[in-house]
């Protein structure tokens, strides 16, 4: 890294600022606690495909598997490999994906003061908000590399179970198997984009505090709460502004032709929380005192 | 945004102090007015969108009905939002459960056209539509994660219900794609049709204004029952295409005021040929299919089973009618004693169903009277039935006269 160089010079290059999000990568992805999330992520489509494939060895595919619930898409695994991807998006969008962003998110900021090392940062002149942006960078990676963790591991785990092939949308029609694998690379993209709502919230929530461990229980908290508020009928009127409502929407990419209306609402109210979260939080740590 | 100058406050006066505290204040007022805008777009995007009725050449009612008969629309694709409230009780997922349950028997498969498609009895669905001539035509309902279709291709009708993977299989000219289809109307053209149907000399037809469905001009054809003394239906309205004549949207409101009963309309459609993949369908591997059979021994069963709203609409098939147009009501002598209906079959049921009517009583004797916000049905103890679009009293009066 440049150090001499940004001593000197006032006004950060803006390569410095890559030089900046860089660290902050390295640093993030290197963290045992980031490979251990990853590697719980990458555990859930193994137990899935795994638990699938013990159920129909009996060669009898559970025909009834729908009528009782589970993720979603699980009765066509066993047909074709590709559904794992699906199932195991499903599986853990509701909770382990968004638990792993709050942990990482609500850590960003707060885990810094936490361990005294914020104020060392701010020393060298990143400047607060070039600073708090390389944390959402760094945050919204983490989402992508861990959607593409589970995608790639439920790839990998229904490739050795299950056959793969051209596979039945949920409309009926037929599409090539590189068509699939096309879907489920933009599923996972989707399901990326749908998390950048909550990390904006659980980086707010970073800068709220000077505790790690409190900010990323309260982010994994309201997670929860919203996801309860999500399941009660009467509120029927406040959940379409639930950052988690439209989270299942991905799975309309396996209709033919591909339904987007409640894709579209989706990524608009995950804009809308990043937007809001992320300037309330742009308000709160550069007019706050550093005191860690 | 400037990078914050971290070390700007350290010794600052209480002057300073108070100046940038209060700029730091202001820095707040970005993410309310984020929020400000938010909502105000929400609020007032689909004000702004709502452009006003077009303006469309005057026709007459008997012109637009007219126009409704010779709409030829081949193809088309496009989404329909279908919204019943028949206000029956809540039950939560007892009711769809109990209608399936009813439906599909011991060896049925959750992809029968029978079976699924009575969820559209009551709440909010969204479907889609796509249509290619007389032999191509598909019907999704979109659920969550998952759909069911049902394809009509040809001779072959194929339902396919994504969520059990279990595919359902008839002939066309065996079961008949159309007759599937009519078992329960969806689309808005298929109420409007059965609206148009009923409308006789007791219905007032009048063209309404216009109206902007789906991105269309469409004319609002209103029906309202002329002497609306007996009858629970207050007003059909229906939006009807100006160019191609097809209905768009089909509403109808209760007498007793309150939200529409039915309404069915596009928010999207687009009338150029879908796709041919669209109709193509081939049982996915592993999937369950069910071979439609020799339904004769069903077929009484089906019809109690379809959507009530279909029966009001003149459609009454066997039992004897009483009345006219809109105030006419259909008899069905069952022939069971005790008052309970047959057709919810189940013994253990017929108690709890009992205790959700009215009793009544008047010089036809005792009975039982169920009602929804449309539909009402007096079953008296003699076991006969009398179903109709009507009100209560007017069930009893005909029960009366029936003696």
């Amino acid at each position: 890294m440049s150090r001499a160089e940004s001593l000197t010079v006032r006004a950060p290059s803006p390569l410095w600022t890559f030089g900046l999000l860089r660290s902050e990568l390295v640093t993030t992805f290197r963290r045992w606690r980031t490979l251990a999330l990853l590697g719980v992520l990458a555990a859930v489509p193994v137990l899935v495909g795994v638990a699938v494939r013990i159920e129909t060895k009996g060669g009898a595919p559970s025909g009834r598997g729908g009528d009782g619930g589970g993720p979603a898409f699980i009765a066509q695994i066993t047909n074709n490999g590709l559904f794992l991807v699906f199932t195991a998006l499903a599986a853990t969008l509701p909770f382990f994906l968004p638990m792993a962003v709050g942990v990482i998110a609500g850590d960003a900021v707060a885990g810094e003061a936490n361990s005294g090392t914020l104020r060392y940062l701010l020393v060298a002149p990143a400047g607060r908000t070039r600073l708090l942006l390389t944390k959402y960078v760094t945050t919204i990676a983490f989402c992508l590399v861990a959607t593409l963790v589970v995608a790639v591991s439920a790839l990998a785990v229904g490739a050795l179970l299950f056959p793969l092939g051209d596979l039945t949308t949920i409309s009926g029609t037929q599409i090539s198997f590189a068509d699939g694998l096309g879907r489920a690379l933009l599923m996972a993209l989707v399901v990326t984009g749908s998390l950048t709502g909550l990390a904006a919230l659980g980086l707010f929530v970073s800068t709220l505090t000077n505790s790690g461990i409190a900010a990323m229980a309260t982010t994994v908290g309201l997670l929860i709460t919203v996801q309860i508020l999500d399941q009660i009928p009467q509120l029927h009127a406040v959940q379409p502004y639930l950052f988690s409502h439209y989270w299942l929407s991905f799975a309309d990419l396996m209709r033919e032709p591909v339904y987007w209306d409640d894709l579209v609402k989706n990524l608009e109210l995950q804009a809308l929380y990043a937007a809001v979260f992320g300037s309330a939080a742009w308000a709160r740590f550069t007019a706050r005192d550093i005191t860690a | 945004m400037a990078p914050y100058e971290s070390d700007d406050s350290t010794n600052a006066g209480e002057a300073d102090d108070l100046r940038s505290g209060r700029r730091k204040a202001a820095r707040y007022v970005v993410p309310v007015a984020v929020v400000g805008v938010a909502a105000a777009t929400i609020g007032l995007v689909p004000a702004l969108a709502d452009s006003g009725d077009p303006s469309l050449p005057k026709i007459t009612a008997q012109q637009l009905i007219e126009k409704i008969a010779k709409s030829d629309v081949q193809e088309l694709s496009g989404t329909v939002k279908v919204s019943t409230d028949l206000g029956l009780p809540n039950l939560g997922g007892l009711e769809s459960g109990l209608l399936s349950g009813a439906a599909k028997g011991r060896d049925g498969s959750s992809a029968d056209p029978t079976s699924k498609l009575t969820e559209l009895a009551s709440g909010t669905h969204t479907l889609r539509v796509a249509a290619d001539g007389q032999d191509r035509q598909k019907v999704s309902l979109i659920e969550s994660a998952a759909e069911y279709s049902l394809i009509h291709n040809g001779k072959d009708v194929w339902g396919y219900d994504s969520k059990s993977n279990e595919v359902y299989h008839g002939t066309a000219d065996q079961a008949g794609g159309k007759k599937h289809k009519d078992e329960v109307p969806a689309t808005p053209k298929d109420f409007a049709d059965q609206a148009l149907k009923a409308a006789d000399d007791t219905t007032s037809v009048t063209v309404d204004g216009t109206a902007q469905i789906a991105g269309r001009d469409a004319y609002r054809l209103v029906l309202k029952p002329k002497h609306a003394s007996g009858t629970t239906v207050g007003v059909i309205s229906i939006a009807v295409d100006a160019k191609t004549g097809m209905p768009l949207k089909f509403t109808l409101t209760p007498a007793g005021g309150g939200a529409a009963v039915v309404d069915a309309g596009f928010t999207q459609v687009s009338f150029a040929r879908p796709a041919a993949s669209t109709f193509d369908f081939t049982p996915p591997k592993g999937a369950k299919v069910t071979e439609e059979k020799d339904k004769a021994g069903k077929g009484g069963e089906r019809s109690h089973r379809t959507a009530p709203s279909q029966k009001d609409l003149g459609k009454s098939g066997a039992p004897k009618v009483i009345g006219k147009g809109w105030n006419s009501i259909a008899v069905i002598d069952s022939g069971a004693k005790g008052g309970i209906p047959s057709s919810s079959g189940k013994g253990n049921l017929s108690g709890f169903i009992g205790s959700l009517g009215d009793h009544v009583s008047g010089k036809f004797g005792k009975g039982t009277v169920f009602s929804t916000r449309l539909i009402n049905a007096l079953i008296t103890d003699d076991g006969k039935v009398y179903v109709g679009a009507v009100t209560k009293d007017a069930l009893v009066k005909a029960a009366d006269a029936g003696r």
